[in-house]
């Protein structure tokens, strides 16, 4: 069962979460062409080691997270809010 | 018959006597004896049939390994089948039958599958495939539907009871610093040091007691070290098996609570399964002794010979009078000479031609002697034996024993389950665990270790790698050396027999014989997975605690190569069965998924609702009066609605506060239509789409204040759209400044639709001028008080294409809302309505749901095209335009009429063209409803090009599952009132 240290709620069974997605992909803006939706939707690689992916702590605090994982292991190496603000109080309540 | 009860031996209390049945015959035992004791006990040789041959079988072992004592325990909703007798514990009134056997296990009329042996080799089944030789008769799989069920009813096993399980099962969850598996004296060890250290220490034990393999100690003592273990603070779980370890040390288990006990508590569970958390994990689960294959190596009688040290020395029964032992090792001669002291004459042959062993020499060692063949059928009469170097020259030993010593097979199964692979072991002749990255210590025999001096070691070796791996200590430690015989093993896992016609078994359960193995090789099946699948070696419920290494090393030697370079099959979750029961624990029945019921449930029952589950949610489905059917409550229903007025509860769609100055413009951003300039005190529909330009959902938001809204989502997403939008602001839009907070179990909410439906507003609001048509108009949206001083939300929204509001109140109001509205209805004949009808109303006029939006319509499919702003960008606005998506042949929306208005037809038809009706047609139809208001069936669905393409020709609506098929003529989907007059009345 995959843990993962909620900066929030603390560490926390992977039921709690539902997973996103990708979070290293920049969304374009809203008017950017299709051929750039495309390639933010529906490229993505296949990593072999640690991916930073976002996590939804669903049935938690709510808070959107950035979670690096090792898809191999599960290994867990840093869990870090999304929004940057949140990121900042979690920084400074260090 | 004589029982073979020893009177100074075992640990049973012998005041406490027990009765039980075997095959509805009983017999007595006493506590502490397992069924499997207590059937050798009172001289039960044979207790079950083998899998595919029908071979009689008796017990093999003392544990979790055993292949032969499957037995079927309890009767009616509780019968519990495929029991290993070896560890059910004996209790009061336990009623156990022998299984995969007409009429007894004794006279088995199957057992002619035994000489039919060569038509059930391995692979047997997938060859029915093939068909028959020469000509492949039946080829294909015809020949195999035909077999099928007689295979199937012959290779068995127990069968489970068809009534519901009448007992309870429970999740549990615990967290510790260590969890120790196995309380063998590694185990022990390392629990004692932990808790020493102050660690918080689990330990687990399968067996009703402490102490492993200890237990067939005779001068051992359980209860003192029971004590140490409490004294120091350890948690012992009893009668609990480790069946599993998962990631960050998260291990699972199973608890059987009441398995023991004849009369149970109905208010305990059966079973408890448990997830505990450690951080940091030690097993010590001990090694399993292997057999040897050779002919005839399942007569009952066999038996490893551990597993009559423990009948033994823990049951007082001795398991043979004359007995063979067989071994390449020296774990048998301690046993051998305890067996000859409490009795038996042993004859030990030990296949090992060069050593030293010390014994009191009141038993024969034959050096260099292996088994090759035992004669008899029910029981063993005699054993064939010959010097290793010249099979030729037999000799005969009498003898109604054979017990058997191929080695030990550490249980590394735990370890396996987290991928690490063990390395086999040549001076042991066995697979040891390697090291785990992990927080995992393997401890005791399950690292190799024979003695138990080093076990203990091992233990607090264990421990002390436990707390330096925790960070707690940095203390140097060595474990043992793998080990600890006198004369080393020599590997021996099968001894030929010449002769044709042998069988010679390495997986006891199913009914794996040397033969298959070589089969296999002979047919290309040479890799261990391969082999596994082909000849389901190692796949009975016993997993090849046994047989596995016997049938590697035999494909090595077919292969010319060493066991570690032909591999073992990983060993996955759960290292013995967990019944469906403890996994599903109370999440049964009523309890399978969260309930959810809007404030005004009891409000609805109250009046006559008969209810539906919608997703989780309980809706009111129709409100019957006296003898009305559902179609003739729906269709007075919808048609009330029509005519006067109507009250339906709509809470359990999503409501979402949308609080912040970007409030607007987020909206604007996720709606596909404009909604910068909604005013204050406006509401609008709104669809949204996903980032791939499909809809994702649609609902209503309003605009209560500046920065302020109010948003409805459908039922079915209200979750999914929540997260969602979190989504988006926490890591897309970080610098919008909105706040979104899910209030769907805030408000309670009704729709009051129909003509009448502002009168009878107009009588339950504080100020009847809030909703005059100019106050407000179609769309409009007030913060007003119901009478009695109840703060509302309502808005002029309608669903069901009538003049109609939304009303809600704060949840604790729903029941007050309801009362002042029901009684204002019911002045003009007004009705209470339910899904069915809501779903007439909004068929008529081609309102779209779930059950069009799926996750495949985009905006334009669903007809909504004039929703989709050209003046911005939203989500989705690039990719919905995308070439796929603007294909001419897309299934657009449109409505359905039978051609004969009389017909009837159902959601899920396929529409075909008339002469080409097959496959997925050209559309489908998605809800269907009588429609009260034009006096027949109509449907919504889509159809490829839509109402242009297809409105002057007859379509036929194919219906193969309901075996129906009617004319159809597509019509549009605004079945009535297409302009909306009535809405903005």
């Amino acid at each position: 069962m995959i843990r993962i240290n909620c900066p929030y709620c603390g560490e926390r069974d992977h039921s709690e979460f539902s997973y996103g997605g990708d979070a290293t992909i920049n969304y374009p803006s809203l008017d950017a062409s299709e051929k750039e939706w495309t390639e933010a939707i529906f490229f993505r690689k296949n990593i072999k080691g640690f991916q930073f992916e976002t996590w939804h702590h669903s049935n938690g605090c709510r808070m959107w997270l950035v979670v690096e994982r090792s898809t191999v292991t599960h290994e867990i190496k840093s869990v870090k809010p999304c929004h940057p603000n949140l990121q900042k109080v979690v920084e400074n309540n260090k | 018959m004589k029982t073979r009860r020893l009177d100074n031996y075992g640990k049973i209390n012998r005041d406490k006597i027990l009765s039980f049945s075997w095959d509805k015959k009983n017999y007595k035992g006493f506590e502490g004896d397992t069924l499997a004791s207590a059937l050798l006990a009172n001289n039960i040789g044979i207790v079950g049939r083998s899998f595919k041959y029908h071979r009689p079988r008796g017990i093999f072992s003392s544990g979790v390994e055993e292949s032969g004592a499957l037995v079927t325990i309890g009767s009616k909703d509780r019968r519990d089948p495929n029991v290993r007798a070896t560890t059910q514990e004996l209790y009061n009134g336990l009623e156990a039958s022998g299984q995969n056997a007409f009429p007894n296990v004794n006279f088995d009329l199957a057992g002619i599958n035994n000489y039919l042996g060569r038509f059930f080799a391995a692979g047997f089944y997938y060859k029915t495939f093939m068909g028959i030789p020469p000509l492949e008769w039946g080829k294909g799989t015809a020949i195999w539907m035909f077999f099928e069920k007689f295979i199937r009813k012959a290779a068995g096993m127990g069968s489970a009871s068809r009534l519901p399980d009448p007992d309870t099962y429970e999740h549990a969850h615990d967290f510790c610093d260590l969890i120790v598996v196995g309380s063998g004296p590694a185990g022990v060890a390392a629990a004692i040091e932990a808790a020493e250290k102050k660690l918080d220490v689990i330990l687990v034990e399968q067996d009703s007691l402490v102490g492993g393999d200890q237990l067939a100690e005779n001068n051992f003592d359980n209860s003192q070290i029971k004590n140490q273990l409490e004294n120091l603070g350890i948690k012992i779980m009893t009668r609990t098996t480790a069946f599993g370890l998962y990631d960050n040390c998260v291990v699972g288990l199973l608890e059987r609570v009441t398995d023991h006990i004849s009369a149970p508590n109905v208010n305990i569970p059966r079973q408890r399964f448990w997830t505990i958390r450690a951080k940091h994990i030690i097993v010590g689960a001990g090694a399993i002794e292997r057999h040897i294959a050779f002919n005839n190596n399942d007569i009952p009688g066999v038996m490893t010979v551990n597993a009559s040290k423990h009948y033994l020395n823990r049951y007082g029964v001795l398991t043979g009078k004359r007995i063979a032992i067989a071994t390449n090792n020296d774990s048998v001669y301690e046993t051998a000479q305890q067996l000859s002291e409490a009795g038996a004459n042993v004859t030990v042959l030990d296949s090992r031609t060069n050593f030293e062993i010390e014994t009191n020499k009141s038993f024969e060692i034959r050096k260099g002697y292996v088994p090759y063949n035992i004669n008899g059928s029910k029981k063993i009469h005699s054993l064939d034996v010959s010097k290793s170097e010249d099979i030729n020259k037999s000799e005969t030993i009498n003898c109604d024993q054979v017990l058997l010593s191929g080695g030990w097979s550490p249980a590394v199964h735990l370890l396996s389950h987290r991928g690490v692979r063990p390395k086999w072991d040549y001076s042991n002749a066995c697979f040891l665990p390697s090291d785990s990255k992990e927080n995992i210590t393997m401890v005791g025999s399950s690292r190799g270790l024979w003695n138990k001096n080093d076990c203990i070691a091992s233990g607090i070796a264990g421990t002390t790698d436990a707390l330096n791996r925790l960070g707690i200590s940095k203390t140097n430690y060595f474990f043992p050396k793998p080990g600890g015989w006198k004369n080393p093993i020599q590997p021996l896992y099968e001894v030929k027999y010449k002769k044709s016609r042998s069988k010679s078994f390495v997986d006891y359960q199913h009914d794996v014989t040397t033969d298959d193995v070589r089969l296999a090789h002979r047919e290309g099946f040479i890799s261990v997975e391969h082999l596994k699948r082909y000849t389901t070696l190692g796949m009975a419920n016993d997993q090849g605690k046994m047989g596995n290494i016997i049938g590697l090393s035999l494909m090595a030697e077919l292969l010319n190569k060493e066991i570690p370079e032909v591999g073992t099959t990983v060993f996955r979750p759960p290292y013995t069965p967990v019944s469906i029961g403890a996994l599903s624990g109370r999440n049964v029945g009523k309890h399978f998924r969260p309930l959810r019921v809007t404030p005004m449930h009891q409000w609805n029952i109250d009046h006559g609702a008969k209810m539906i589950e919608v997703g989780l949610y309980q809706r009111p489905w129709y409100y019957p009066k006296e003898n009305e059917t559902l179609s003739d409550s729906y269709i007075r229903e919808a048609s009330t609605v029509r005519k006067t007025v109507g009250i339906c509860d709509i809470t359990s769609l999503g409501k979402i506060a949308i609080q912040g100055p970007d409030s607007s413009e987020f909206l604007n951003r996720i709606y596909s239509n404009g909604f910068s300039k909604l005013q204050v005190g406006k509401a609008r529909y709104g669809i949204m789409l996903r980032d791939d330009g499909i809809v994702m959902d649609d609902g209503t938001s309003w605009r209560l204040a500046e920065n302020e809204y109010f948003m409805t989502t459908s039922t079915g997403e209200a979750a999914k759209v929540m997260s969602w939008l979190e989504e988006l602001l926490q890591t897309r839009w970080t610098n919008l400044n909105v706040n979104v907070t899910s209030v769907s179990e805030q408000w309670a909410g009704v729709s009051i639709a129909g003509p009448k439906s502002r009168e009878v507003l107009n009588n339950c609001v504080d100020d009847s001028l809030v909703v005059t048509n100019n106050n407000l108009p179609f769309m409009g949206v007030t913060s007003t008080f119901l009478k009695g001083n109840i703060p509302c939300r309502i808005a002029r929204i309608s669903f069901s294409g009538e003049l109609a509001f939304e009303v809600y109140v704060k949840s604790d109001f729903a029941n007050t809302m309801m009362d002042l509205l029901w009684e204002n209805a019911k002045k003009y004949d007004g009705c209470l309505y339910g899904l069915e009808a809501l779903g007439a109303l909004r068929v008529e006029k081609g309102h779209v749901t779930a059950a069009e939006l799926d996750g495949r319509v985009t905006i334009d499919d669903a007809g909504l095209s004039k929703m989709a702003s050209t003046k911005k960008s939203y989500i989705g606005s690039a990719m919905r335009k995308r070439g796929v998506l603007k294909n001419n042949d897309r299934e657009i929306l449109v409505g359905f009429f039978p051609t004969n208005l009389k017909e009837t037809f159902n959601a899920g038809t396929i529409v075909c063209e008339k002469n080409n009706i097959k496959g997925q047609g050209i559309g489908r139809i998605t809800s269907v409803t009588y429609s009260p208001e034009l006096g027949h069936w109509i449907g919504l669905g889509f159809v490829k090009g839509g109402l242009d393409k297809w409105k002057d020709t007859n379509l036929v609506g194919a219906d193969p599952v309901r075996n129906k098929q009617m004319n159809l003529k597509v019509v549009s989907p605004h079945m009535i009132d297409p302009n909306g007059e009535r809405m903005y009345a």
